[in-house]
């Protein structure tokens, strides 16, 4: 690691205004990417400041249809939630299904999202189900959030703060592991929102979390694993790396999807 | 550059100052001379070394020291009772769970975490929980049936 | 005897593991020691220009920056290779120099350049970033199978082709004779891929210079510490044996990988030495994937001739085996005399010729990694078994039955140079048939067909030549070293005893086996045993643990040395009871006059040894001094084996697929091995696990991935590259046939790696006889979803 500073944020406004005022300063929240990454001599910040004690930023609250997650929740605590368990059953278990137990007793939602990692579990779920990203300075529609690998919409010194999920109908995840790393060589989210149909697809796409119109207009019209199994994405925008081609990647994106909607019951 | 660090480990409360990018495995190593954790790889896949942190598991090569401030910690060496081994370590011991002995502080520190969660896991919870914590000795047969015997003897007791 | 041999026994060593109190490098730290950090090639191949070292020697904490330019003033030689391959030719192999820091030109990504000694590891890493090499990169050649073309970039002048050795074994005549009159050819073509070892320890090592008294001290991580004072003091350092100390400690696994004098350790000492100080150096997971020896990397073709019975008629075999930029210790020895002189495996097959071209790439290089040859040549030849009987139709446990070697036959002597010691095959393989319920095959693959599932099963029958070695034999190989054992059983006064021995366990348990050897030998209960290795200072000269060579070769040695010590103690009791040593019997721990009640136990003799008041001493007369004796109960012994072992053992695999992703799930595994005599079958049960879960690993998940336009390992971390997890393995079935190995007086083989070995052809044939009805023939490893699922494709269409 590079030598850099560390502080404890006393408050959203205040890591909100240190990062404003230092462009090489950088948030640490589960640190489960960010740390690996300053191991590595990837990333030479000239500070760290640390969410971890905001105790507001954490906890989960169910209420009027809506599943509200703070942004320093550990995937642990959304994956034992009874009332996520209930609510989305497909979220508690694409939490329990992050990582490990050790990296899910430390991972947070709002630094898995803020990262945006292509192959992280979480964009499927926000983008699945519609949720809303609440930040420091506004609310923004998941679908806008994710803008591209590693890139989302927060502007300089915006800190999300939670997320909120509204709960579907019926929803499923399934996710096809990188046996190494355990992240998402596909992860697929579909659901039957009260707004429609959803399917969310991670792990796949060379800009992180996309959509799929068709199987979603399928599903739309029939909600069955049969609907999608004959929709297929292309490959041109997929990643092809030594864990997975384009082509198999494509092929994992139908078969996830059919699974997923099978859960989803 | 240093941080001041006041931490509990294993019952003892210690305060070390570091540098701010010292990791909290770096502190219990080189600063307490805690070596029981172990580093067997850099990017959190290998859970070598795992302690516990206010109760949780966790991989400690993964966490910044500075952010243990205040924390409850225990590791390997902390986990017996004096001379009288935890029953975790016992089960490792007599079901020849180990072998080189390097993720085995790690994987026991792990288990017992799995065993707080859920007291009567299958064979497949078991493996699958350890999907944090790799072993190139042991082929995981005697691991899993360490912490099988460990979950019925806890179970009777 | 609760604890003597055959025992499940409990480890002694394990309680300093459970309590966090184990002693691994890394764990030891020396006053005032320096921390180091390697500059190394980010090219595959570049011609070095300058190394401008200012800024980082201007660097906080930074004591010294030392590059090849110091490594050449100071003369010091580059690192050896303990084996000599003679080509067909007659000539020796292309053995280019590989000095200790980079001169002149970098070969692999990784090649050290220049090294920075500095108050801490962080100031050691930071000013590693400052020094500014200057590299011109030319072309680089990375694939095994590129290595020989035409136009190929050259990674060495001296090595045209890239070749550093073309050799050949077997009666190439006789086996294209067979192929003549062949009522049936199968062939194959297959990758051997090249592996990551990985032991969960990284490489570690702290080498401290008295510059007073001139001792030179190593600590690193090592499976054979004699062998790496000896090589790195000899051949590198110059450095004299007896001001060279070598200490490794607890070993967190090796498989090989740990065996070698690597050029970090004769950086450290050469720095420590000149510099008189010490300094550390701890490998990050990083460094260990780019700079540990790899394994495996072959690409081969082969061919099995069969008559109208399915009887083997000859075998041909033509392999290019990659060593990597530079040829490591015993990179030389794995596709030669570690690889093709297993070809016979357990048939009778009677003409066999084997190929081998060696070939430099711009890889890290490499050398032997658990099985070493053994599992490249079981692979090869336990693939074409199972391919010629899926081509004849014969079952794939028949058409093995039908060229066992029988065990009237041993000594039975292989067309290609072994001679085998002993073994029941159809035995072994009739309890592996029962274990895995052989019978039940059928109705399991269709319950898993009605579940969507594709089933298969899967048949390997390894066998492998450990406990290396006989000397001579090994001399007239190639062998630059001997490859005997040592052992000191050393009574204390008091009766307990202190056993050195110069093997070196990193998890094998030798603690608790030999332990249990000599209690067994000695009488002496298993508590009062010590066992110590590890230490040159401390233990006299011993090869170290490799090849599943320690209980067979090293507690041979104490086997010997206690037979010195009861040889000694029958003659203290003799004197003391006042017989003849003539009727003194061992029984029990117990010296006893034959006949009467009269009797010592060993420990009084120890103590009467010890305290020789009523004791045989010479007196100076020679008249009288026919029987006398040496105070004291300390004998050493070495063992140099009559020949190899010959464990041997039958694997059956059975996989589910889900047809629909191509993940393969191993659903159940069986193996019944042939290690001898047991000593403690906790522990080799243990072996066996592991060794099949590294098996398992190359067979679905493992493989060095390079780039192969830049030379970058992608597969260089725990995220890329996949390590068998718990939930990748089931729990694994076991089973034992015991023939005595009559070439070492335990009667016992290794159990070291038959498990690798014998695993991964199993789960590969499993694969395919999954995919049967796909006309699947052949897959690649490792057989993940994706290969699995394309062969599915393309055998569809």
């Amino acid at each position: 690691m590079y030598s850099f500073e560390y502080e404890k944020a006393g408050s959203v406004d205040a890591a909100s205004q240190a990062i404003k005022s230092d462009d090489e300063a950088k948030l640490l929240a589960g640190g489960m990417t960010y740390i690996p990454t300053l191991k590595q001599r990837l990333a030479s910040p000239t500070k760290v400041i640390d969410l971890a004690g905001l105790g507001d930023l954490s906890g989960i609250s169910v209420s009027g249809g809506t599943v509200t997650i703070g942004a320093m929740t550990r995937h642990a605590a959304v994956a034992n939630s009874a009332e996520v368990q209930s609510a989305i059953p497909a979220l508690a278990k694409l939490a329990g299904g992050i990582g490990d137990p050790q990296v899910r007793n430390r991972g947070t939602i709002g630094g898995s999202i803020s990262n945006n990692d292509p192959a992280a579990d979480y964009p499927a779920a926000l983008v699945g189900l519609g949720a809303t990203v609440k930040t420091n300075e506004r609310e923004i529609a998941a679908d806008d959030f994710f803008t591209g690998q590693f890139e989302t919409a927060l502007n300089e010194g915006e800190i999300v703060t939670s997320v909120s999920f509204p709960v579907p109908e019926k929803a499923g995840y399934m996710k096809f592991p990188n046996p190494a790393s355990r992240y998402a060589i596909v992860g697929v989210f579909a659901a039957k929102t009260g707004d429609g149909t959803r399917v969310a697809v991670t792990g796949a796409g060379e800009a992180g979390v996309f959509r799929v119109a068709e199987m979603e207009s399928a599903l739309g019209s029939n909600w069955s694993a049969d609907a999608v199994a004959g929709v297929s994405v292309g490959q041109g925008d997929l990643n092809s790396d030594i864990h997975a081609s384009a082509e198999y990647r494509a092929h994992l994106v139908t078969v996830m999807a059919k699974r997923a909607v099978a859960e989803a019951g | 550059m240093a941080v001041t660090v006041n931490l509990t480990v294993n019952g003892a409360q210690h305060t070390v100052e570091c540098e701010e990018r010292t990791l909290l495995v770096q502190l219990l190593r080189e600063h307490l001379g805690l070596t029981g954790t172990h580093v067997g790889c850099d990017t959190s896949q290998c859970g070598a070394c795992v302690v516990h942190v206010d109760g949780e598991s966790l991989k400690s090569c993964t966490m910044l020291a500075a952010q243990a401030e205040g924390a409850n910690i225990t590791t390997i060496e902390g986990l017996a009772n004096g001379d009288e081994l935890h029953p975790m370590q016992q089960a490792f011991h007599e079901n020849h769970g180990l072998q080189c002995g390097f993720c085995t502080p790690g994987m026991i520190m792990s288990s017992v975490d799995l065993l707080k969660n859920n007291p009567t896991p299958s064979e497949q919870e078991i493996r699958h929980w350890l999907e944090g914590n790799i072993c190139r000795c042991t082929g995981y047969h005697n691991i899993v049936k360490s912490i099988q015997a460990c979950a019925d003897k806890m179970k009777a007791a | 005897m609760t604890t003597g041999i055959g025992a499940r026994v409990l480890r002694k060593e394990d309680r300093r593991f459970i309590t966090g109190n184990g002693n691994y490098v890394d764990d030891i730290n020396v006053n005032g020691q320096y921390y180091a950090a390697f500059v190394r090639s980010p090219h595959p191949h570049a011609e070095i220009g300058s190394v401008d070292i200012a800024g980082a020697k201007a660097s906080d904490g930074v004591i010294e920056v030392l590059t090849g330019a110091e490594v050449a003033a100071d003369e010091i030689g580059g690192l050896p290779v303990g084996w000599g391959i003679t080509q067909t030719n007659g000539e020796p192999m292309v053995e280019p120099a590989w000095p200790i820091l980079a001169q002149g030109r970098v070969r692999f990504v990784g090649d050290a350049v220049a090294v920075v000694i500095a108050k801490s590891i962080d100031a050691a890493r930071d000013a590693a970033e400052m020094v500014n090499v200057s590299y011109t990169p030319i072309p680089a050649v990375i694939a095994t199978e590129d290595a020989p073309k035409d136009g190929a970039p050259q990674v060495w002048d001296e090595a045209p082709g890239n070749t550093s050795f073309d050799w050949e074994i077997g009666d190439k005549a006789a086996a294209d004779q067979a192929f003549e009159g062949a009522h049936h050819v199968t062939k194959l073509e297959l990758v051997n891929q090249r592996l990551v070892p990985n032991a969960m320890e990284p490489r570690a090592a702290i080498a401290e210079f008295n510059s007073v008294s001139g001792d030179l001290t190593l600590h690193a991580t090592a499976q054979a510490p004699h062998a790496i004072r000896l090589l790195l003091g000899a051949f590198v350092l110059q450095q004299p044996e007896h001001k060279f100390r070598v200490i490794s400690p607890d070993v967190g696994g090796g498989f090989g990988s740990k065996i070698y004098p690597y050029a970090e350790y004769a950086v450290l000492c050469w720095a420590a030495r000149r510099m008189g100080c010490a300094i550390k150096w701890t490998a990050d997971r990083s460094e260990s994937f780019i700079t540990d020896a790899h394994g495996r990397d072959h690409v081969s073709e082969a061919e099995l001739a069969l008559d109208a019975d399915g009887k083997f008629l000859g075998l041909r075999v033509n392999t290019v085996a990659n060593m990597g930029a530079y040829l490591s210790a015993f990179g030389p020895l794995v596709p030669t005399f570690l690889y093709a002189t297993l070809f016979a495996g357990q048939y009778t097959t009677p003409a066999i010729y084997a190929h081998v071209k060696a070939v430099f790439t711009n890889t890290t290089p490499v050398d032997a990694y658990r099985g070493a040859g053994r599992p490249e040549a079981t692979f090869l030849l336990e693939r074409i078994v199972e391919k010629a009987a899926k081509e004849t139709g014969i079952d794939p446990a028949d058409i093995r039955r039908r060229n066992f070697i029988q065990p009237d036959q041993f000594p039975y002597a292989t067309p290609v140079a072994l001679t085998y010691d002993s073994g029941e095959y159809g035995a072994t393989l009739d309890k592996a048939l029962a274990l895995a319920d052989y019978t039940g095959f059928a109705a399991r693959r269709d319950q898993s067909k009605t579940s969507g599932k594709l089933r298969g099963i899967g048949f390997s029958l390894p066998i492998e030549a450990t406990g290396a070695a006989p000397s001579a034999i090994a001399g007239q190989l190639g062998a630059r070293a001997g490859l005997y054992e040592s052992a000191e059983v050393r009574f204390n006064p008091t009766g307990s005893v202190t056993v050195f021995s110069g093997s070196h366990s990193h998890g094998q348990g030798h603690a608790t086996t030999f332990a249990q050897v000599v209690s067994d030998q000695l009488g002496v209960p298993i508590e009062n045993v010590e066992v110590v290795q590890g230490d040159t200072s401390n233990s006299q000269f011993g090869m170290g643990t490799y090849g599943s060579r320690s209980l067979s070769v090293g507690g041979s040695a104490i086997v010997r040395a206690c037979d010195k010590i009861l040889a000694k103690g029958r003659k203290i009791a003799a004197h003391i009871l006042e017989a003849s040593a003539d009727d003194i019997e061992f029984v029990d721990g117990n010296f006893q006059v034959k006949g009467t009640d009269k009797a010592m136990n060993i420990a009084e003799v120890a103590f009467a040894a010890y305290v020789p008041h009523n004791y045989p001493l010479p007196t100076g007369d020679p008249a009288q001094d026919e029987n006398a004796l040496e105070p004291g109960l300390n004998e050493q012994a070495f063992f140099d084996p009559l020949n190899f072992n010959f464990p041997n053992g039958a694997y059956i695999c059975e996989v589910e697929i889900d047809p629909d992703t191509g993940v393969v799930q191993i659903v159940d595994f069986s193996a019944v091995d042939d290690v001898g005599n047991i000593i403690n079958p906790m522990i080799v049960e243990g072996q066996v696990h592991g060794g099949i879960a590294q098996g398992v690993g190359q067979a679905l998940y493992e493989g060095a991935v390079y780039d192969k336009e830049t030379g970058q390992l992608l597969s260089g971390s725990m995220m890329d590259y996949t390590l068998p997890r718990a939930d990748n393995l089931p729990m694994i079935k076991t089973g034992t046939t015991e023939t005595p190995c009559p070439f070492n007086p335990l009667g016992v083989k290794g159990c070291g790696e038959i498990g690798t070995i014998g695993a991964t052809p199993a789960v590969i044939n499993a694969i395919i006889d999954a995919l049967g009805d796909y006309g699947v023939t052949d897959i690649s490893m490792p057989a993940t979803p994706e290969v699995v699922w394309r062969a599915m494709q393309e055998g569809r269409a």
